[in-house]
């Protein structure tokens, strides 16, 4: 889900730095209010499994390869705004250091990791728990689905990322400047290898570190707002 | 055992595994992830490189691309492995250095403002 430079173009990459920007303000202002000292440990860890679990490239057998992102589990523990954070420190690391999604497209990789997965995981993780206790099974539940369905959103802002360039980005001889796939390809392979495999390893993922912790320390599961 | 302790350990041990996201792709034959493939894939797959894309793509170059120490294109999956462990050390190493230095800067400047 790392988009590369060179795949969008300066539109889509500059707008999608202009969302981010208040996002990333908001993030910090919101963590600030929030953020308990003893949680910074916490962020750190986070940022980290968000860099080390997006390494675990998943094969489809003779096609593509995907991964987990993380980003729902540290919603879940941190809450939306620290959790923004800690994904976008893993995304910058990735892009600056191992050329892992491109600079010109750290807004849009962000917006699409670091934001609408993270809320979108939460705010499922949240309504599908509803009021239920730290320790239920229902937790573990909703925990998964939240990943899943978080990511699958995730990938598919992606996929219009990419499958709006040739609209937007042509040469006079027809020939694609950025992004070469349309809407037409880029959703459904997008769309469809994440929800046939990647999203459920996202809610795996979720799923089992938060039945963990539920275990060893449930008051993990309560603190994050 | 401190939570906290464990799940420093949790991710140390993910670290470790990690050449398992090199290993399992290369046995079952899978490629690239769908829209990261380089310059000359694109080309294999389209038949030009888009003019954008080739200009952009030269832009930035990674210290350490793809997870692999640079201009070293490793023979086997042995080598290979070994460097993506190191790759995985340095990036959670510098992830976590960036992560408490924000989180030390936001709860500091929340104790001065009070």
């Amino acid at each position: 889900m790392h988009i590369p430079d060179g795949y969008l173009g300066p539109a889509t990459s500059g707008v999608m730095y202009a969302l981010m920007l208040p996002v990333w303000i908001s993030a910090s202002r919101m963590a600030k209010k929030t953020l308990k000292a003893k949680q910074v440990p916490l962020l750190a860890i986070g940022a980290a499994f968000n860099f080390v679990i997006m390494m675990f490239n998943v094969p489809i057998p003779g096609g593509t390869t995907g991964h987990a992102v993380g980003a729902v589990l540290v919603a879940i523990l941190l809450g939306p705004w620290a959790a923004c954070i800690a994904v976008t420190v893993a995304l910058v690391v990735q892009a600056l250091l191992f050329g892992d999604g491109g600079i010109t497209a750290i807004g849009a990789n962000c917006f699409n990791m670091a934001f609408i997965e993270v809320f979108a995981g939460y705010y499922l993780y949240k309504i599908l728990s509803a009021s239920s206790a730290a320790t239920s099974g229902r937790r573990i539940i909703a925990a998964g689905i939240a990943g899943y369905l978080a990511i699958n959103i995730a990938a598919l802002s992606t996929a219009i990322m990419f499958g709006i360039q040739p609209l937007l980005h042509r040469t006079a001889g027809g020939q694609s400047l950025y992004c070469p796939y349309g809407l037409n390809v880029a959703i459904p392979t997008m769309l469809g290898e994440h929800l046939l495999v990647f999203g459920w390893v996202e809610a795996i993922v979720t799923a089992l570190v938060v039945k963990y912790l539920q275990k060893q320390d449930p008051s993990l599961l309560e603190t994050a707002r | 055992m401190k939570t906290t302790t464990k799940l420093w350990i949790g991710i140390g041990i993910l670290a470790i595994l990690s050449p398992l996201g090199l290993i399992l792709p290369e046995r079952f034959k899978a490629g690239d992830a769908w829209g990261e493939w380089g310059v000359d894939t694109i080309k294999g797959l389209i038949g030009y490189i888009p003019a954008g894309l080739r200009k952009l793509s030269a832009k930035w170059c990674a210290p350490m691309p793809d997870y692999a120490f640079k201009g070293g294109v490793e023979k086997n999956l042995a080598n290979q492995s070994f460097t993506y462990i190191i790759s995985a050390i340095i990036g959670m190493a510098v992830c976590i250095g960036i992560a408490f230095l924000l989180g030390e800067l936001i709860i500091k400047k929340r104790s001065r403002g009070k």
